[in-house]
């Protein structure tokens, strides 16, 4: 099957680059449809973008440019990233590779689904909650989120800014160590970034995770709160490890219960801001009034998918006098103690080992009007995201429908090359990452 | 008015002169093309990061420091969010919760007195863009040419109780921030603007007033006019016994009256948060200390040094150390021709009128201290008169030449020869026969006004002591 | 945190508008109901005490700022500028008159 028929079954890409094509040199990659690429559609799967074509490249993009990749295309996402399922989408949602009927998980799901099928070898994402992890898990693939500040978030349309990171969604743990060399670092145009050394992540692709302590936090098994398939796999997985010569650790998250909560008040309030700037005045949709307030509302209700204008109501309501110290400051104290947890528990261990999602991928449509299901879903991605530090699901495991199943580690910030190293072990000594979807 | 007291607080608004925009490197000029002066940044496109310039971050804590204030221990940006087409982002990053710096003052001397005025806070923020309205057409055009230019925020306490007072301190506020080179303070292009609440009670009142906020003040002229007009319009108010509501009001500069913008009802809801683009950070505190030594002698340090060390009375020193340039040159000038006085009279006189007329300031042109000084000499070498020195001022301003050259080539030259001077004095004295007979009834002016007829005559070049002391001669010799 | 257990239709309305967004009769009813399940989830957090808890506005926290010198740097061409307005004229963006 050609690319065209295959992403004409899944609607993963969304716009295919102009004079590129999978043929050419240099490796293809897709790019999330969030990531600015100059002269080129780049609309968050919005409506509201129609048309946009960025006069600048994200400091990502660049950096690709430079090392010679294919741009592909764009692929397709939740609606400005808010979502978990890739069904927000202005262009419709995508597909599973795995079963069609199903979600490839979100909001990078066109990225997850189209290097899952072989449309292309690996893609760019971004996580905000777990929207690199949890489509890679869902489409059986690997998915990073570096730490907060490892690269540039210059030229990725915001979501929540204080969230969001870059990263790759690949076939195996070193083409992600590969491709993180190359869109790691500091950089001018984007204070958060830290100006620190970035190590050769392909150093760490090493078979070895003798004595490295493996923390096993009891919060991310919760009675119940688990898919059974998925709990087998990722306890079999914990073996796989031990019997490699890793150690256990047993670790309390305390406060993990509450990262979602935190996580819906401040993500749509940092997301209401960042959002406001599209009215109809600078490119994009304008739905034409006689004044300006007219001519913004018009703009905004047409151009907004319901999924956006809820999380802009929820995060204008919590940041609205009277409110902002009982919900946004009361989440930024609550982020504290999470990232108190992670901090703790990092001097008791390398990394952590948990499920990156309760449940494998579910129907589409299943969740699409139960807002806060939909939600709780990112209950095992979302910590990560809270205390910046970083995240990598490999596959580790298919249910008996053949769904894929996804494994998380986390490490200390800026500690990269400890999941690099724990997952490339895994998978070296696995062999998830080599079945294939049929299409 | 005397039954009640104004109250008043000025927030001022000022351009920090940096050569590129607070968070990218756009050009800071002005007059450009429209929309010329703009990237994806300033433009607010999506995906754009906004990242600080240090040297607007330094000059806003020069400032600060300059104004007694206290630096925040913990530097951070906050979002102000609200819809508008100058605001690409529809949101502005300023500072809430904690300015930079807060808690200072400036001492200004109002009516031979000095007072106190103290500053709330002072904070850094980006400034707006330009909308055109286009009214016939219900349209507007927008320029964001100005978008992201450092705009420093000011905040005094409530401690200014008239229009004058207000006006004296946004001129001491002028002058400081001339002094530091952190703002031009050009009232006309916008690099200064001032709001300022008023609010009156009855004297003795020990709780407020209710307050109005006034806008679109855009010269000094400006906010003492609608800070009198505002004072008025409440006290009538109160003395019809009618209530006061809290509100927003516009100078209407054509009209002279101020008018209703907005009720309190309508105020924004802004949903102030931290800024996650831009990282909190810490001031060290060597560093400040550093910036704090390294300030320059400030407008009142530098009064009271003139009185002091030159002799000048308190008018004249604070005219003088009012324009930064104006003293540097005059120091300039004592170098050349020791006499203060004198000079003071010329910078504050002549000098002061050619600079108002060509509305520049003395560092643009090409009038030098050693022109000054020349012309000065000249004088009192008796080469020139007084009178004919001003008639040259303004050529020595407009071809930057030396005051020697131009009475050279004018052939100007003082006549000072009694026999020169008898035959023009013989002429006048023909020709006024009543000024004689007004002389000699003791009207000192008659001698005066033929003084000036002489001068006339000799287009004033005669030395106006010699043309008195033959005068004097022939109408008391009775000639 | 309000222990208001509801969001009402009003408040809706309001954040909305502040939104800048124009809701029918039945959105309004369904955020409503909407907002108030997940304010309800989220109103968890009350169970903790923060009373000494610093607030994380940022994942970071070296407190150490990356400033920009002082310089110039090329702005976008005019053509860029505006090459992607809904409206424009004479190097400006057109928009829509502004009533207060």
């Amino acid at each position: 099957m050609t690319i065209e028929a295959i992403n004409k079954k899944l609607n993963a890409i969304i716009y295919f680059n102009k004079g590129v094509s999978a043929t050419q040199s240099g490796t293809p990659i897709a790019i999330k449809d969030n990531i600015c690429v100059k002269d080129e559609p780049t609309t968050c799967a919005s409506k509201i973008l129609k048309g946009f074509k960025p006069p600048y490249d994200a400091t990502v993009i660049k950096k690709l440019k430079e090392a010679g990749f294919a741009l592909l295309g764009k692929s397709n996402m939740d609606e400005f990233a808010f979502g978990s399922s890739c069904e927000t989408s202005c262009y419709g949602p995508t597909r599973n590779p795995w079963d069609p009927e199903r979600i490839p998980g979100g909001s990078s799901g066109g990225s997850a689904s189209s290097v899952a099928a072989g449309i292309v070898p690996m893609a760019l994402g971004s996580d905000t909650g777990g929207s690199i992890r949890q489509p890679a898990s869902l489409c059986g693939i690997v998915g990073m989120k570096p730490t907060y500040g490892r690269v540039s978030r210059y030229g990725l349309i915001a979501f929540a800014s204080s969230l969001d990171q870059i990263g790759p969604l690949t076939r195996s743990v070193s083409d992600s160590a590969m491709l993180l060399n190359v869109i790691s670092g500091y950089d001018e145009m984007d204070s958060t970034s830290l100006d620190l050394p970035v190590p050769d992540f392909t150093q760490s692709l090493v078979n070895d995770v003798r004595k490295m302590k493996i923390g096993i936090p009891k919060e991310y098994f919760p009675e119940g709160g688990i898919d059974k398939e998925v709990k087998k796999a990722i306890t079999k997985s914990k073996d796989i490890l031990i019997a490699l010569g890793a150690e256990p650790v047993e670790i309390s998250l305390p406060h993990t219960e509450y990262a979602v909560s935190c996580y819906y008040i401040i993500a749509p309030a940092e997301a209401s801001s960042n959002l406001a700037r599209f009215d109809g005045d600078q490119y994009g949709l304008r739905k034409d009034a006689k004044n300006m307030v007219d001519m913004h509302m018009g703009t905004r209700t047409a151009g907004f998918g319901s999924e956006v204008k809820r999380r802009i109501l929820l995060g204008t309501y919590s940041l609205s006098s009277g409110y902002y110290e009982a919900y946004y400051l009361k989440a930024m104290k609550v982020r504290t103690k999470i990232k108190d947890d992670f901090l703790n528990a990092f001097k008791l261990c390398d990394v952590i080992l948990t499920p990156t999602t309760p449940t494998p991928a579910f129907k589409i449509g299943e969740k699409i009007d139960d807002p806060l299901k939909m939600y709780l879903s990112d209950i095992f991605t979302i910590p990560a995201n809270l205390a910046g530090i970083p995240g990598i699901s490999i596959p580790c495991g298919f249910t008996q429908a053949g769904l894929p199943i996804g494994l998380q580690f986390l490490a200390k910030p800026f500690d990269e090359e400890a999941l690099i190293r724990v997952a490339y072990t895994f998978e070296q000594n696995t062999d998830f990452h080599k079945r294939k979807p049929k299409i | 008015m005397k039954d009640y007291e104004i109250v008043i607080g000025l927030e001022a608004h000022v351009q920090l002169l940096t050569e590129s925009k607070v968070f990218c490197g756009c050009s800071t000029k002005f007059g450009l093309a429209p929309n010329s002066s703009t990237c994806p940044v300033c433009l607010g496109l999506p995906g754009v990061l906004p990242v600080l310039n240090e040297k607007a971050f330094l000059y806003a804590i020069k400032t600060a420091l300059a104004l007694n204030c206290r630096i925040q221990d913990i530097i951070k940006f906050d979002r102000k969010n609200y819809y508008y087409p100058d605001l690409p982002k529809n949101f502005q990053i300023s500072q809430y919760d904690k300015p930079l710096a807060y808690s200072g003052y400036i001492e200004i001397e109002h009516n031979n007195a000095k007072k106190k005025i103290r500053i709330t806070r002072v904070h850094l923020e980006e400034d707006a863009g330009k909308l055109i309205h286009e009214p016939g057409k219900g349209l507007s055009y927008v320029d964001f040419n100005r978008t992201g230019i450092p705009l420093l925020e000011i905040v005094s306490e409530p401690d200014i109780s008239s229009p004058e007072e207000g006006s004296a301190y946004l001129q001491e506020l002028k002058s400081i921030l001339q002094y530091l080179k952190v703002s031009d303070c050009n009232m006309e292009e916008g690099s200064l603007r001032c709001d300022a609440n008023i609010s009156v009670r009855p004297r003795g009142e020990g709780s407020l007033g209710v307050k109005a906020e006034l806008k679109n003040m855009n010269s000094f002229k400006a906010v003492r006019d609608a800070l009198s007009y505002e004072a008025k319009r409440h006290v009538e108010l109160l003395r019809k016994g009618e209530r006061i509501v809290q509100e927003t009001r516009l100078w209407n500069e054509r009209k002279q009256i101020t008018e209703l913008m907005r009720t309190k009802e309508e105020t924004h809801d802004y949903r102030y948060f931290p800024e996650p683009d831009l990282v909190p950070f810490t001031v060290d505190k060597k560093e400040i200390d550093r910036i704090k030594r390294s300030l320059p002698e400030l407008p009142q340090a530098k009064k009271k040094r003139f009185i002091a060390l030159y002799g000048l009375g308190k008018y004249d020193a604070g005219v003088l150390t009012r324009d930064m340039e104006i003293s540097n040159f005059f120091e300039e000038t004592i170098k050349l021709f020791d006499n203060p006085k004198k000079i003071a009279n010329w910078l504050s006189g002549d000098i002061a009128s050619i600079l108002n007329e060509r509305k520049i300031t003395i560092g643009r042109t090409r009038f030098k201290p050693a022109h000054l000084a020349e012309l000065l000499d000249l004088i009192h070498t008796e080469e020139i008169t007084g009178k004919m020195a001003k008639e040259i001022l303004p050529e020595i301003f407009d071809r930057g030449i030396s005051p020697k050259e131009i009475v050279r080539s004018k052939g100007l030259k003082q006549i000072k020869d009694a026999g020169e001077l008898a035959s023009v004095i013989d002429d006048v004295l023909r020709e006024n026969k009543k000024s004689i007979d007004d002389y000699k009834k003791g009207k000192v002016n008659a001698l005066i006004f033929l003084v000036g007829q002489v001068m006339r005559k000799t287009k004033g070049q005669a030395n106006p002591k010699i043309v008195n002391e033959i005068l004097k001669k022939r109408l008391e010799g009775g000639g | 945190m309000p222990n208001k257990k509801t969001i009402d239709e009003k408040t809706v309305k309001h954040v909305a508008g502040l939104s800048r967004i124009n809701l029918s009769g039945k959105e309004v009813k369904l955020y409503q109901r909407q907002l108030t399940g997940i304010l309800g989830y989220i109103n968890k957090l009350n169970e903790l005490d923060t009373k000494d808890t610093l607030p994380t506005s940022h994942p970071l926290g070296n407190l150490k700022n990356v400033f920009r010198k002082d310089s110039v740097r090329k702005s976008l061409s005019a053509e860029d500028v505006l090459k992607n307005a809904p409206a424009k004229k004479d190097g400006f963006f057109k928009v829509p008159k502004i009533i207060e």
